[in-house]
């Protein structure tokens, strides 16, 4: 399949310029560990109030890996504008390798970035306090990692679509704090009054939030967890198409 | 055997591309110095008939512009075709389209033998292509960059090594390797996009805009490379280019384009003696003086209608020697005096300015 093989190609190039540079993963991964230690004690004495299910930390780290997914991704739309820049992303589509590589190949090179991350976040929260199953730790990264696939997919889309900083920019600030502020990812939304949590009910990363956090807590059979994990899914397959359209419009 | 040129450009021979001497193909070549081979017409490397591509206007709802106002182009193996014209002429949108990265509105393209609209993946198969824009990141190594993107055309990462190495010494890039992009100067940089785009070896390339940033004597270089890669490697090239210099230096024939239309073809040679006789400038004080100073060149043997812009004018005569002497005692005669005078043979831009009325400097 020259799909896979052109992805892996694409992927392994910028990989390899992803690890010559490991300083921007060190950066991205500051945000969430800063939460973490300056913000995470905070909500010990929280979790003593009423509405909180659980131990802070089962409460608090999902929000966190929620949100690295979420931010990991949307901000790669920088990269690829810098590649067109470049003409990378001409002189490959010159190439007769398959179109939906050029972004794929990308934001896989994302989700492992994002996924390590992940573990790195998670191993700082252990230190912490935190103590979850192992399957749970697994079932967290996946779920980040999904999230971190559509939102590059869809960053990387926006990027080659606009060409500009200054277009993506504004777009992606517009999209994330709506997102950050109705997911209940740093405090649970049961905490909110009753009109904010209805409109965070409308909000899909709620209840991808509520999920992961049902699932450290080791409430696997919740229904919640089925719908984070379907939520997430039709995310990445709705960044997917967006990125497939895109990519063959450049050529229109 | 290494041909003459090969020897005085100083190349050193690439393996498989030098085995044989080489001889630019045209219709009318018969046979090479040797009579090794005998060519029969070869069917054209590219032919396009009624190109048209029209873009939606930005901001303004249902209007329209017409880059590209139907172009028919033939291009032969073997040959150096400059597609020459000012910028917004239609040069970049044609090449787009003839390299697949634009669909056309109209009009058919059968480029290295694939049809463009039917089968765009062979085309790019068949093709190289070296974008104005560049094709490395600045912070990504020179060897990677090319491993990788040799690998898109299927080709396995040691012959896509040996390849590349071959080729950036016949591009004089010999140690290069191992360097980061962004360190290279504007020359290497551009003939290190000539590699990327030469590594699935194709038998035409496609240049655009190749020289423009660059120094007068990385151009010169460049120059020498890309003639070589039609004497020693046998590519065709087709490059677009706004520099008249650069056209008549490196083209066998040149493709006039201008407003989305090709306005005229022909060797440079050709193209020049359309041109009558040669061009007399004349630089005046002032505008007014201008306007005068076309008057009394009207009245020279044999002169045509004079181009003013502001107090510069401009025009032909059969013998710029003989007549500029009459014309000098003609404008003190008249009471205006020239700060300058030039007096040249004609150039592919009087070519262009005979053409349209325009300059291609504009």
């Amino acid at each position: 399949m020259s799909f896979f093989r052109d992805t892996w190609i694409i992927f392994t190039r910028s990989m390899s310029l992803s690890l010559r540079q490991p300083l921007w993963a060190v950066i991205g991964l500051l945000q969430p560990i800063l939460y973490l230690t300056l913000f995470g004690p905070l909500l010990q004495t929280v979790a003593a109030s009423s509405g909180f299910q659980g131990d802070a930390w089962q409460v608090f780290v999902p929000g966190l890996l929620v949100q690295l997914g979420i931010f990991g991704g949307l901000f790669v739309g920088f990269g690829i504008i810098a590649e067109w820049r470049a003409g990378v992303i001409d002189r490959q589509l010159v190439s007769p390798a398959s179109r939906g590589s050029i972004i794929a190949g990308r934001s896989l090179r994302d989700v492992v970035v994002i996924v390590t991350q992940a573990i790195i976040l998670c191993g700082a929260a252990y230190f912490m306090g935190l103590r979850i199953p192992i399957g749970a730790f697994l079932v967290g990264l996946m779920l980040v990692g999904l999230l971190g696939a559509a939102f590059s997919f869809i960053s990387n889309a926006i990027g080659i679509a606009t060409k500009s900083e200054d277009a993506l920019a504004p777009l992606v600030n517009t999209l994330a704090l709506p997102i950050l502020l109705l997911s209940g990812i740093l405090l649970p939304m049961s905490l909110a009054p009753g009109w904010l949590q209805a409109a965070a009910n409308f909000n899909p990363f709620k209840h991808i939030v509520e999920a992961l956090r049902a699932v450290f807590r080791g409430d696997f059979a919740d229904p919640i967890v089925a719908i984070g994990v379907g939520l997430a899914l039709a995310l990445v397959l709705l960044g997917v198409w967006f990125g497939g359209r895109v990519l063959q419009a450049q050529t229109k | 055997m290494p041909s003459a040129t090969a020897i005085k450009q100083g190349f050193a021979p690439v393996p498989n591309a030098l085995a044989t001497p080489y001889l630019p193909l045209r219709r009318h070549v018969t046979a090479n110095r040797t009579g090794e081979f005998i060519m029969a017409e070869q069917p054209p490397i590219i032919e396009a008939k009624g190109l048209k591509r029209r873009f939606k206007a930005r901001g303004a709802k249902g209007k329209t512009i017409d880059a590209v106002r139907g172009i028919d182009l033939t291009v032969h193996e073997g040959e150096i075709v400059g597609f020459l014209g000012p910028n917004g002429a239609g040069k970049t949108t044609t090449l787009k389209m003839l390299t697949t990265l634009l669909a056309p509105t109209d009009g058919t393209a059968t480029v290295a033998g694939a049809d463009l609209r039917r089968d765009p993946v062979e085309v790019r198969r068949r093709i190289g292509y070296v974008s104005q824009a560049g094709s490395t990141l600045p912070q990504a190594k020179v060897g990677e960059e090319i491993v990788g993107h040799a690998q898109l055309y299927g080709i396995d990462r040691r012959t896509a090594a040996a390849r590349g190495q071959e080729l950036l010494t016949a591009l004089d890039l010999g140690d290069i390797w191992n360097r980061t992009c962004g360190t290279l100067s504007g020359g290497q940089r551009r003939r290190l996009d000539i590699v990327m785009g030469l590594i699935h070896q194709p038998r035409l390339v496609f240049l655009d805009e190749p020289s423009t940033g660059l120094d007068p004597q990385s151009r010169a270089n460049l120059w020498n490379h890309i003639r070589s890669l039609r004497d020693e490697m046998r590519t065709t090239v087709f490059l677009t280019t706004h520099y008249m210099d650069e056209a008549d230096s490196l083209s066998d024939r040149i493709l006039i384009v201008d407003n989305g239309t090709i306005v005229a073809e022909g060797t440079p040679a050709e193209l020049k003696k359309r041109v009558s006789g040669d061009t007399i400038t004349l630089t005046m004080r002032t505008a007014e003086d201008g306007e005068a100073a076309a008057k009394v060149a009207a009245g020279l043997n044999g002169a045509d209608k004079a181009v003013v812009e502001a107090n510069i004018v401009r025009f032909h005569v059969p013998d710029g020697a003989t007549a500029l002497p009459v014309l000098l005692s003609d404008l003190t005669r008249a009471g205006i005096d020239a700060i300058g005078v030039d007096v040249n043979r004609p150039t592919l831009d009087d070519v262009f300015l005979t053409l349209t009325g325009r300059s291609l400097r504009d």
